[in-house]
């Protein structure tokens, strides 16, 4: 069985610049979500006070929010958690109370409105270890980067750096976009799965620039475009399988894994399918627009052997 | 060129047999157990316990799976819940025989049902973290700048009384954050006071500037002792901690330091947050008292009498009475440390005690007046007095550093220095973050995971075999492969698996399917080209291992900084993640070729390989020079 049968080079970079309009207004309209409407934070980042309960019956919401409100906390949300049964409230930090005594008040008023309710989980977070948090995370965010673009320099050469960060950034930036547009709440977890979307979308394009390296060694008659157009036909086939394969693990965690980790797996697979985008269409057209050429890469033999290579005129 | 040498073979069979016997662990399961450990800082368990347990579970008739000692506590393990119930209250009953007084927590616990050779050779199942088994979670921040302050007024007063001593007049001392001002008339009282400051007070540094004809010392903590101050603080924190939380009967409790100021208390099992806040908050006080030594006092020590009026009797640790007077001179607050050491002269053991300014007073006037007296300290917890020692009074003892010796070994030495401190907390501390998970939530989460794992796997395997044939067949055994080093590591490791470290572990399982598909694709693309059989194996792996190794570098990077900046979910998903891109490595290349290599190495005329149809254009293929 062979999926793809692909005869000629796919000439992807065709459409580079009107594909890459579109990346650049997604890329505009995810920051615009995410300065205007902002991130949902978890109370991981926010501080405050996660409740979990759970009925024996399908939990009736408005007596709970009945009973939340007449305790005095106004806009609390109220949701199910995974199943009708399981109820989830966050209670923001009140002064002079502590987050144990929220949640006991919180517990008995529930029992004095339906006794079969039994305390799944509490979570309290301290509004310091919130910001501590989100400093680690944006401190983490930078290592990533300068790390990936460290090695990429070395490996290859500055110019793939480049556009393999921004290509990354991109996909981070789209999939905060998507969580402040639909307001899905941003959790730790979230926040890895962020993170290891850099880690996984960087390999990407490293498989990509690997081949591009390969094709300039192998066919000297070819130009930059060529190349790499070549070199992202050849690797599609690989693509397509080995993302297909990490969505079946991320999908099987959407369908299986339980409302903790749903956030984390639709975190990972708009991560993924704008992964597959972005290398192809970032990560190689900005490597075109910055102009590699086969000298960049293959140094010592290109030098050596530069004015006596007969193909060395057909480089465009 | 696709054979692998013997050494390669048998690297392969060494890992995965290793690899399977530390897997091996996870899957007996749990047992019901019970697990006996001390309830108090002066009780220690010995492997004496062992015999003591099985004694007392023969003569009720119960038999245990296996009774252990690991050092602090002692486990025996049974076949059912039931005689699990009935063993913790049988045990219970033969160690606390009065229940006013429990010198030994009785625990349930759930153990692994680890056969005994695989325990010797250290295999024991992963670590599941709370959000797996449920339980509490608590982080506590120590208010450090509290514990300095604290150390500056104990600084503040005993330098009042130094300056008192010496008879230096001064205009005040005043305490300004964590330092201290003094205020002098003239240079010379300055002079004299800034000796008594370098003698006395090692641990401060001196400033001087002057005011309108005054003379002011300034007097700051330096960096070093208030380091030493703030360690010293964490330590003992975590130590009264410790002492409270076996109060709670917790089977493993976790109580670790995060950070500098912070510390983490994990409780598994336990649901009730309140009654833990409550005991993490409670303070153990420390009193000083005189022992009645009247006839009274002697005979009620004896047990010939009954305790006088004004007296009470306490017991001390082995079990001896003591008769001491009701009147307390001193409590814990004016103790500032207790270390364990040597006696100078004879070098016995002996503990040091420092006494703040106004205990070292006290204390002065106390044993100036009881010369050949008995005093005994005493240890007040759950309400109840125990003596913690009872010296002879030799001679008038000032300046606050008192020194206990007479019949200690260094072990008790050190025993009572710990229970001094352990008395109160060093510095506040405040809880900054709190989890509870219950008990089903943390099965549920195990389930899911393991779901999630499962299908995943079932899918992508399914689709390797069907994809590349005998080479997909390969990929997925090399996949297996992963699954099980992964496993065997993090149990190795002993390293916290959290439901963030089963997506983790699912996540690696896509992602190292990549290798295997980065390669399989190679192999075919060569045999596209032309390329021989076993020419085309062997360059597909060649060139496909320089992407995989860029490839799962970079991977790395991204799991490396998770590993190094996040906490709690993050650090459970970047460990499992970090592992998995190495053991992926591992599986994905060097294994699936060894597979490879056993299969079609051998075959010197090679005419095709199963990796599923390799599709052709019809043009020739482009001619790789």
């Amino acid at each position: 069985m062979e999926l793809f049968r692909i005869k000629k080079d796919i000439p992807f970079m065709r459409h580079a610049l009107v594909l890459n309009a579109v990346s650049l207004i997604t890329f505009l309209a995810a920051v615009f979500f995410l300065f205007s409407r902002g991130l949902n934070l978890s109370v991981e980042f926010t501080g405050g006070t996660v409740m979990e309960v759970a009925y024996e019956q399908p939990a009736d919401l408005d007596a709970v929010r009945k009973v939340v409100a007449n305790l005095g906390y106004a806009d609390v949300p109220v949701q199910n958690f995974g199943t009708s049964r399981d109820v989830m409230m966050r209670l923001p930090i009140l002064q002079g109370q502590s987050s144990g005594q929220q949640a006991e008040a919180m517990m008995a008023a529930l029992k004095a409105q339906n006794p079969a309710v039994a305390l799944r989980r509490t979570e309290f977070v301290g509004p310091q270890v919130g910001r501590e948090l989100l400093e680690d995370g944006l401190k983490a965010l930078a290592v990533v980067i300068a790390g990936i673009m460290l090695y990429l320099a070395i490996r290859f050469e500055w110019k793939y750096a480049v556009s393999g960060v921004i290509a990354n950034l991109h996909d981070v930036v789209i999939i905060l976009g998507f969580f402040a547009f639909f307001q899905w709440e941003f959790s730790l977890a979230v926040l890895a799965a962020v993170l290891a979307v850099l880690g996984y979308s960087v390999n990407e394009s490293v498989v990509i620039f690997d081949r591009i390296r390969e094709t300039f060694r192998r066919q000297r008659k070819m130009g930059p475009v060529q190349v790499i157009d070549h070199a992202i036909t050849s690797t599609i086939s690989r693509t397509i399988i080995t993302h297909g394969a990490t969505q079946t693990m991320v999908l099987s965690m959407l369908l299986f894994g339980g409302p903790t980790l749903h956030h984390f797996a639709l975190a990972l697979t708009i991560g993924i399918c704008f992964g597959i985008y972005s290398s192809v269409f970032v990560a190689a057209a900005i490597a075109m627009w910055l102009g590699i050429r086969r000298e960049d890469l293959i140094k010592t033999p290109g030098k050596k052997g530069d004015p006596d290579d007969p193909n060395s005129g057909a480089v465009v | 060129m696709n054979r692998y040498p013997l050494w390669k073979y048998a690297i392969i069979v060494v890992a995965l047999l290793i690899a399977t016997i530390y897997t091996l662990p996870n899957f007996f399961g749990e047992a019901p157990a019970v697990q006996v450990s001390s309830g108090k800082a002066t009780v220690k368990l010995d492997a004496g316990m062992v015999s003591r347990v099985e004694r007392a579970l023969e003569a009720a008739r119960i038999t245990a799976d296996a009774i252990q000692f690991d050092g602090n506590s002692v486990k025996a393990r049974f076949a059912s819940t039931d005689l699990q119930i009935q063993a913790r209250d049988v045990i219970d009953h033969a160690l606390n025989p009065d229940p006013a007084e429990r010198s030994h927590v009785v625990a349930l616990n759930l153990l692994p049902r680890t056969p005994a050779w695989l325990q010797s050779l250290g295999a024991a199942p992963m670590y599941l973290g709370l959000d797996l088994r449920g339980g509490v979670h608590f982080m506590l921040q120590v208010d450090m700048p509290g514990a300095l302050t604290k150390r500056a007024e104990t600084l503040a007063s005993d330098l009042r009384s130094a300056l008192r001593d010496k008879n230096i007049r001064h205009g005040g001392i005043r305490r300004d954050g964590q330092g201290l001002e003094l205020r002098l008339r003239d240079a010379a009282t300055e002079a004299a006071a800034r000796d008594v400051l370098a003698e006395q007070f090692p641990d401060l540094l001196v400033s001087a500037r002057q005011e309108g004809g005054d003379y002011l010392l300034g007097a700051a903590l330096k960096p070093e002792a208030a380091r030493r101050i703030q360690e010293q603080a964490l330590k003992q924190n975590i130590n009264t901690l410790h002492n409270r939380i076996n109060e709670l009967g917790v089977a493993e409790p976790v109580i670790q330091q995060q950070g500098l100021d912070r510390i983490v208390v994990q409780l598994p099992g336990v649901q009730d947050t309140a009654k833990a806040k409550d005991i993490l908050g409670r303070t153990a006080t420390l009193e000083l008292r005189m022992v009645d030594e009247s006839a009274e006092g002697r005979a009620a020590e004896s047990g010939a009498g009954p305790v006088p009026f004004g007296s009470e009797r306490h017991l001390d640790r082995n079990g001896q009475a003591v008769i001491t007077r009701r009147e307390v001179l001193l409590t814990g607050e004016n103790l500032t440390d207790a270390q364990a050491g040597f006696d100078s002269q004879n070098h016995e053991a002996a503990v040091h005690l420092t006494l703040d300014a106004k205990g070292a007073r006290i204390f002065r006037d106390v044993t100036r007046e009881n010369i050949g007296k008995r005093m005994a300290i005493l240890l007040f917890e759950k309400g109840k007095g125990e003596v913690v020692t009872a010296p002879v009074i030799r001679g008038e003892i000032g300046g606050g550093r008192v020194q206990i010796t007479g019949r200690m070994s260094t072990v008790e030495a050190n025993d009572t220095a710990l229970l001094l401190r352990a008395g109160s907390l060093a510095a506040p501390m405040e809880i900054i973050e709190e989890r509870t998970i219950g008990p089903s939530l943390g099965a549920d989460n195990i389930a899911k995971g393991f779901h999630s794992v499962i299908w995943g796997f079932a899918v992508i395997a399914a689709f390797m075999c069907v994809y590349y044939l005998l080479f997909g067949v390969f990929s997925s055994i090399a996949l297996s492969v992963n699954l099980l080093l992964l496993v065997a590591v993090l149990s190795m490791l002993q390293a916290t698996l959290t439901l963030p470290g089963i997506a983790a572990m699912a996540l690696a399982l896509g992602m190292a399917i990549d290798s295997n598909v980065l390669i399989n694709e190679r192999v075919r693309e060569e045999l596209r080209n032309g390329a021989a059989p076993q020419t085309a194996i062997n360059a597909g792996y060649e060139h496909a291992w320089d992407t995989i190794l860029d490839s799962n570098i970079t991977t790395l990077i991204a799991g490396v900084a998770l590993l190094a900046f996040g906490s709690g979910p993050v650090r459970g998903f970047a460990v499992v993640h970090c592992i998995g891109i190495l053991t992926s490595m591992f599986s994905a290349v060097f294994f699936s070729r060894g597979l490879v290599n056993l299969w079609y190495g051998r075959q010197k005329k090679l005419k095709s390989v199963s990796i599923g149809t390799v599709w052709t254009p019809g043009q020739a293929p482009a001619k790789a020079d």
